[in-house]
């Protein structure tokens, strides 16, 4: 594996988080190596989403280490994930739905004019609509009315502008929770495209996803979580989607090692 | 609209069509067109210029009012303290200035001093209490707004007064530049400085993407809970200086006067389509609002409608704008 011989660039090692009395997960391990698609797969309630969520600074994990080009990080709030160059895009979007594409392109990060207006807060409207369509462009994502609230916006279009948004801060990991899941044929499709171009700009992507086709069509590896733990890691080309949906399941367990070092 | 709102880029709707569609221009349109109806009915009436100034005198202290609930109802909030604190605001600007005594600048100065830092501390705990101890903002201000009028009388012994510096009357009060009384320009000032704030800064832009998307901003790494208490103490703000601009007005605190001041404004809001769902609105849509039921209250005096009608026909429009409101969202969503 001449993967496992790079240094990664994030790894997460026996995370911990419960809710009340449910543990949703229990010592899970996680690594993304630098400009891979990884795919973390697991069946509903296998822990993904709290997986993404503890490594993003959105629910900070109970236990457990992760590093970051080798070196131990805290991540306690989005901000700090974002300072290191980490990313994400939401399951539930987190655009502003009411806000035109440049301005949630550029949410928490706003270009002001030059000069006195500037110090005022006067936004540099102009500026961030020319570099918001220059990064639509570069991804494929194609958006007719760039003044008009992103709630007039299709589901696909709406995806476009996430991924656009994380790709463009991102220096390090992009994680995208289940980026293709309510979109059609044609939607899937350009999101896998902008999931592809993303990577060979250099940055690693982890796509939580359930579609096994998906997965086996873009992803370099594969980790597979079940019950709160990773239970596995492969590679696409060299195991079947059956083995994956086994490992999901517990129906076959692999060696993950991840444990032996 | 600043030249890079106008600016002819690829990829934008052209700029009549985004104003068309706009709500604050069907709003516009609707107040044009009640000015042109009682324009017709009493033609010498309607238009003589004492009347154009009364209109505007009786809708500047609330259209001061009114900016304040636009920004906290852009968040998706609410403030029912706007009146309460007006009169707080005014007591103590009142009882400063007689305290003191004198009829000078600085003794005027004073007063407002105190009515705005009053106003910005009721605002402030407003906020406090909106954002970091996330109790329903409807419930916070509706205690405030008992709380400040509670004050107001107990400091008062609930007796009106009534002794204010006469410069204040005869100055803020009554005092006019080239026609126009100065308390229609303050307010006008406040709803064009606030009008570009909201528009054109950063400010502005926060404020609207927490009135959509509240957790989205704060998972975009902003402040959320402070910029809320900013929101809520600016709306503070204005109502101290609403209670001042009225104490310039009326020469008395007008204690007893204020109770449905946060329904008016609240109303004057949503007439001018800005959304009670928040993320939606804006401050000229609100001056349009302010100015629907100070028209259709003269109109309704000069073609000898009996005024209470007033009062029915600005709870129609109210009910209207929010349905109008509501079909906008839906065929967005759908």
């Amino acid at each position: 594996m001449s993967a496992a011989e790079a240094q990664p660039v994030l790894e997460a090692r026996g995370i911990v988080k419960a809710y009340g009395k449910v543990t949703a997960l229990n010592g899970a391990n996680f690594i993304v190596f630098p400009g891979e698609i990884v795919a973390l797969v697991g069946d509903n309630g296998a822990g993904k989403s709290t997986l993404v969520k503890t490594l993003v600074g959105v629910d900070p994990p109970d236990a457990g280490t992760i590093a970051f080009e080798g070196r131990e990080v805290q991540i306690r709030t989005p901000q700090q994930a974002r300072d290191i160059g980490i990313e994400t895009v939401y399951q539930d979007l987190a655009l502003a739905a009411e806000i035109d594409p440049a301005a949630n392109m550029f949410l928490g990060r706003e270009i002001l004019r030059t000069g006195p207006l500037g110090r005022l807060g006067f936004l540099d409207k102009a500026a961030m609509r020319r570099r918001s369509e220059e990064a639509f462009r570069d991804l494929g994502v194609r958006i007719q009315d760039t003044a008009a609230p992103v709630a007039n916006m299709s589901g696909g279009q709406r995806q476009g502008i996430a991924i656009s948004r994380a790709v463009t801060w991102a220096s390090r990991v992009v994680f995208m929770d289940e980026p293709t899941a309510a979109l059609g044929v044609v939607q899937t499709r350009n999101v896998l495209d902008q999931i592809r171009r993303a990577r060979d700009r250099g940055l690693s992507i982890v796509l939580i996803s359930h579609n096994m086709p998906e997965v086996f069509e873009v992803a370099d590896r594969i980790e597979v979580l079940r019950l709160g733990e990773r239970v596995a890691q492969l590679r696409p080309s060299e195991v079947s989607m059956e083995d994956v949906v086994a490992a999901m399941t517990g129906a076959l367990t692999f060696h993950d090692e991840g444990e032996e070092r | 609209m600043s030249a890079a709102d106008t600016d002819p880029e690829a990829g934008r709707a052209p700029l009549w069509r985004r104003l068309l569609a706009g709500s604050s221009t069907q709003i516009g349109l609707i107040l044009l067109a009640l000015i042109v109806i009682f324009a017709m009915l009493r033609p010498e009436a309607f238009f003589s210029v004492a009347n154009a100034r009364n209109i505007a005198t009786d809708a500047a202290v609330l259209l001061v009012l009114a900016v304040g609930s636009t920004y906290v109802i852009v968040t998706a909030g609410i403030d029912l303290s706007v009146g309460g604190v007006l009169v707080f605001a005014g007591v103590l600007a009142a009882k400063l200035m007689n305290g003191i005594g004198g009829t000078g600048t600085g003794l005027i100065l004073a007063g407002l001093a105190a009515a705005l830092a009053s106003g910005l501390a009721w605002g402030l705990l407003n906020g406090f209490l909106v954002a970091k101890a996330k109790i329903p903002a409807f419930i916070v201000t509706l205690g405030t707004l008992g709380m400040s009028l509670g004050l107001a009388y107990v400091i008062t012994g609930g007796v009106d007064e009534r002794d204010v510096p006469f410069t204040l009357i005869s100055g803020l009060g009554i005092g006019r530049i080239a026609g126009v009384p100065y308390l229609v320009i303050v307010s006008i000032v406040v709803a064009i400085v606030l009008g570009i704030v909201l528009a054109q800064t950063r400010f502005g832009r926060y404020t609207y993407a927490i009135g959509s998307n509240e957790e989205g901003v704060r998972r975009a790494g902003v402040n959320v809970d402070r910029h809320l208490i900013k929101v809520y103490a600016l709306a503070g703000t204005l109502s101290g200086l609403a209670g001042f601009l009225s104490l310039a007005r009326f020469g008395t605190t007008t204690i007893g006067g204020h109770a449905t001041d946060n329904l008016n404004a609240i109303a004057a809001v949503v007439i001018g389509g800005t959304s009670l769902f928040g993320g939606i609105g804006t401050i000229l849509g609100t001056v349009f609002g302010v100015f629907i039921p100070a028209v259709l209250q003269t109109g309704f005096v000069i073609s000898e409608v009996p005024a209470f009608w007033q009062q029915v026909a600005v709870g129609a429009v109210l009910i209207v704008a929010v349905y109008l409101d509501q079909l906008r969202r839906a065929r967005q969503r759908g």
